[in-house]
């Protein structure tokens, strides 16, 4: 049995625990109920010594991390916002259209199974070099997968990132994300008590899919990943839309005593979670599962990865009314068995027992593994901050500037992502505010209040690999500056944890770093980690671990919709204004990193302090009716395609004046944090710049926005609107069709 | 005035049609559920958006088949108004209540957009109502939109004028740069001979308000009204 276990990953350590925990030698079943449970994906056990580390705290948090299947902040009269982001990487890695769409089921499935309604979704993607064909395979796939099972699901997908880099060549990252909205007092619990309560599976059959998946997730990328096909999951969002709907409608009866998704590791997970978070036992006869097949064996049972399904546990003699529920909806409601006192799952086929196991000890904060990893700095990061400005000469001619501001605008990582948006239904549900008036995070009404939720993923893993802890630090600050810029409040933050294999010491120095920045960042912001997870192992046999990328997710508010501000100029002769700290900086940015070619150096210059000054005098400008017109932040690109940006959406221009103190190219191309670009009439330029100024910030009016469609830097036309549109538009078809 | 919004499973947009019917329009609303056989008195039925049954199979061809339907097609039969939008327009094309079929786009992928529509049709209520030199602004998302008919089925909707509205770009030019799905003489949408029955890919719903920075679509619903009788 020693020999199953370590085949199916277990540490010989950790089978002897296994021993341990049971008085005995396990049988096959439990070693595989083991295997799945203590893998990295479900148990966390290389991660979560410094997830705790984490900031979970504010007034608003009604669920903090770890407790529920998402994490639950309060918006105030009553209603909750429920928000999550998960990976599914190594499924998408191998098939991406599958992978990709099972990815959106599950994280809406983690929001609805809160009892909260998802109104908008997420994806943040990283993908290899765009030239392969296999990248552009990948890419139409996951666009395709994401954009099939969200449109059916009918929540719409209202924003993201897509970036290139050649580290995610054979590992590319899927994020999903996704927010709901709940009352307060609707909210359902993954948990199970009351002896003799039933135990219900509802949803889709199970199937032999995705058995292992979760192991799976926990490994390097290989040749032979392939093989591990039949542990990629299949999706059916027709399904998932019934699922939603009559789960909503089970939880409001108030009969329901908790409630979890079956994502990884299916049915043994859920028992196990919810009835260790009870405190309870379960007895279920796995003979009542209705399965897709016949003679499945009970492991396949247990550890089954079929989408679309849910454990609910409800309160005895409330049977009836679920089983019309589900009926109405014409999905599947079995019982499969019965909450029990004390802590044992016992599992039984053809009445037998098959597995007998201490729920609690399966569990994460339970008996499972917690490791604390060796890290260590690697080589690189003393090379990087080695590099010096000085060796790359600045851009002199005007014909120079055009040639980088061109190469910018037709850079797949800044370019327009429209080719992957316009595949993704982005307005059902008629709560979209950024459709009309698109801003740097997406805004989306919370229907039958004045109120929105600003919604917006990011990480820039080129600069938190030259710097973990600086580069998930601007990921942060980033992240809320896009919400401040909406003219929402940054809340709280989930994450999608992204790195290589966590028994690389270097690769778990990246880790640490970025949970340090993370820290560091939250607290400034005052924006607690409600969740998310964590994806190790992605990284291939041969090309090592792709960059570090923790991305965050970030939730904001806007107590009125009217304080939605859009990133477009809105007319001729509206000034524009620089927001904050400009800097001799090229560092880490796609100018020197693209079209410089020079891939080492540090990440960008960046302030915490200033950067929190700076959301602080946009946020009260904005509240207090300034004057802005429009709010952009400075990210990828820097200052030259924020304008034109800001620019593009009303076919406008720019006539603007660069400060000499600067070098040119870092100027208009170098990506220092801590910047926004504002426009607004000019008969409120001097109150506004005045009222940022006595906040603290450098205020500098660069010039005006024009009707003449030229891209004015110091009199010269960089660039025109048509020759821009036409380079940012249309880079994506270019590469693709 | 009494509006009905069909649910089917996997209807999506019928919650979005309840709230401009009620809460914008500020008309009675009633949901009617697929496997029931009452149309509770309804003026106006509306088959909203979606992928009922999963659009598996063909998109709107299970629907077609659901007990509410032969409501809807006895409804109609009686001259009373039917509103098909997106999934609900291939629902009315697969019941044949409306001539004509939606195919794939021809890119092959889902289009989620912004299009502008051109008002075509002046003998019928919804189109006619409208200003003719007024583009509207309208959303589109579907992967199966592209309006297709047969030679002589696209003469009779041209001489009879069941032509409701065409693609065009914002100066309401219509061809072939205009045409986002490759639709068949650039249709949008289109009605039946009568007039009471009618389809269309965009979604006018989906600009009904002043919040969301468009209520282009709240004027092709009021037009498509303003015919009605209230009873």
């Amino acid at each position: 049995m020693l020999e199953s276990a370590l085949q199916l990953g277990l540490l010989e350590e950790e089978y002897e625990k296994i021993k341990e925990i049971l008085g005995r030698e396990p049988n096959f079943t439990e070693v595989c109920i083991y295997s799945i449970m203590w893998s990295e994906h479900c148990s966390y056990k290389n991660s979560i010594v410094w997830l705790k580390t984490l900031p979970k705290d504010s007034d608003r948090m009604l669920a903090k991390a770890g407790e529920e299947n998402a994490g639950l902040v309060d918006i105030g009269d009553g209603l909750a916002c429920s928000f999550k982001i998960e990976s599914h990487n190594h499924p998408s890695a191998i098939e991406p259209y599958q992978g990709a769409a099972t990815g959106v089921g599950g994280i809406n499935r983690d929001i609805f199974t809160m009892g909260a309604r998802p109104i908008a979704q997420l994806n943040s993607l990283r993908f290899g070099d765009p030239s392969l064909a296999k990248t552009k395979w990948l890419l139409k796939g996951v666009t395709k997968g994401i954009g099939d099972y969200g449109n059916a699901f009918g929540v719409p997908t209202v924003g993201g990132e897509v970036f290139f880099d050649e580290c995610y060549n054979v590992n590319p990252l899927v994020n999903a994300f996704s927010a709901g909205i709940v009352a307060t007092d609707k909210t359902a619990k993954a948990t199970s008590y009351g002896e003799g309560n039933p135990v219900f599976i509802v949803g889709s059959a199970t199937g032999k899919d995705g058995i292992h998946g979760a192991a799976f997730a926990s490994k390097d990328i290989s040749e032979d990943s392939a093989k591990d096909l039949p542990a990629v999951q299949v999706g059916d969002p027709f399904m998932e839309k019934l699922l939603l709907e009559a789960t909503l409608e089970v939880i409001a009866t108030g009969n329901v005593i908790g409630i979890q998704d079956m994502g990884a590791a299916g049915i043994i997970c859920s028992t196990s979670e919810m009835s260790a978070k009870g405190e309870h036992g379960m007895e279920i006869d796995l003979d009542k599962v209705p399965t897709r097949q016949d003679n499945m064996l009970p492991f396949e049972i247990l550890l089954s990865e079929s989408q679309e399904r849910m454990l609910v546990v409800v309160k005895k003699g409330k049977e009836d009314e679920i089983k019309r529920i589900f009926d109405k909806w014409d999905l599947n409601c079995a019982q499969i068995g019965h909450v029990t006192k004390g802590e044992m799952l016992n599992f039984y086929s053809k009445g037998k027992k098959v597995a007998t196991v201490p729920a609690e000890s399966l569990v994460l904060g339970g008996g499972a593994p917690v490791y604390h990893r060796e890290y260590q700095e690697p080589a690189y990061y003393a090379e990087y901050q080695k590099f010096d400005i000085n060796s790359i000469e600045d851009l002199k001619t005007t014909a120079e500037i055009e040639e980088a501001a061109r190469f910018l605008l037709s850079h797949p990582n800044i370019a327009s992502k429209k080719w992957v948006s316009e595949q993704y239904d982005s307005m059902v549900g008629i709560a979209n505010l950024s459709t009309n008036k698109p801003s740097d995070a997406a805004v989306v009404r919370v229907h039958g209040t004045e109120k929105s939720i600003a919604v917006t993923v990011d990480c820039n893993s080129r600069y938190v690999n030259a710097d973990p802890e600086q580069g998930c630090a601007i990921a942060v600050a980033e992240a809320a500056r896009n919400v401040v810029c909406s003219g929402g409040e940054a809340l709280a933050v989930t994450n999608c944890l992204n790195f290589g294999n966590p028994y690389n010491p270097e690769v778990y120095w990246q880790f640490v770093g970025a949970i340090k920045g993370m820290t560091k960042a939250c607290e400034t912001f005052a924006t607690p980690v409600t969740g998310g997870n964590v994806s190790f192992y992605n990284q291939s046999a041969d090309g090592g671990p792709v960059f570090p990328t923790p991305t965050i997710g970030m939730l904001g508010l806007l107590e009125d919709s009217k304080t939605h501000t859009g990133m477009a100029f809105q007319s001729a002769g509206d000034k524009i204004l620089l927001v904050g700290e400009s800097q001799n900086c090229i560092s880490s940015s796609e100018y020197l990193y693209s079209f410089r070619k020079e891939k080492k150096s540090p990440a960008p210059y960046f302030n915490l302090k200033e950067e929190k000054l700076l959301h602080d005098g946009i946020r009260a400008a904005i509240l207090e009716n300034k004057g802005i017109q429009s709010a952009h932040d400075l990210a990828d690109g820097g200052l030259f395609i924020a304008l034109a940006e800001s620019a593009m959406s009303k076919g406008l221009g720019f006539d603007i004046k660069t400060e000499a103190d600067f070098r040119k190219d870092a100027y208009l191309f170098g990506e220092a944090q801590g910047r926004v670009l504002l426009s607004c009439k000019a008969s409120d330029e001097a109150h506004l710049s005045g009222f940022l100024k006595e906040k603290g910030l450098r205020v500098v009016t660069l010039g005006e926005v024009s009707d003449c469609g030229k891209y004015l830097i110091d009199g010269e036309a960089i660039t025109h609107h048509e020759e821009a549109k036409e380079l940012y538009d249309n880079c994506f078809a270019k590469f693709l069709d | 005035m009494k509006v009905g919004v069909v649910i089917f499973p996997g209807s999506n947009c019928d919650e979005d049609m309840v709230h401009v019917m009620s809460n914008v329009m500020g008309f009675d609303v009633e949901r009617l559920w697929h496997k029931s056989a009452d149309l509770k008195g309804v003026d106006l039925v509306v088959l909203p958006g979606g992928f009922s049954y999963g659009d598996y199979l063909r998109s709107g061809a299970i629907s077609g088949l659901s007990p509410i339907m032969d409501q809807v097609r006895e409804h109609a039969k009686k001259g009373g108004l039917v509103l098909g939008i997106c999934n609900g327009f291939q629902v009315l094309t697969e019941s044949r209540l409306l001539p004509g079929a939606l195919l794939h786009n021809d890119n092959q992928r889902f289009i989620c957009k912004n299009t502008f529509l051109k008002p075509a049709s002046t003998t019928y209520s919804i189109s006619s109502a409208l200003d003719a030199d007024e583009v509207l602004r309208i959303p589109v998302a579907h992967a199966e939109g592209r309006y297709f008919i047969d030679a002589k089925g696209l003469e009779d909707l041209q001489a009879n004028d069941q032509i409701l509205f065409r693609y065009s770009d914002e100066n309401g030019d219509v061809n072939a740069d205009t045409n986002l799905n490759g639709s068949i003489d650039n249709i949008a949408g289109i009605c039946n001979k009568a007039g009471n029955v009618i389809g269309m890919m965009p979604h006018p719903e989906r600009a009904a308000e002043q919040v969301l920075g468009n209520t282009d679509g709240l004027k092709i619903l009021q037009a498509m009204l303003s015919s009605v009788t209230v009873k």
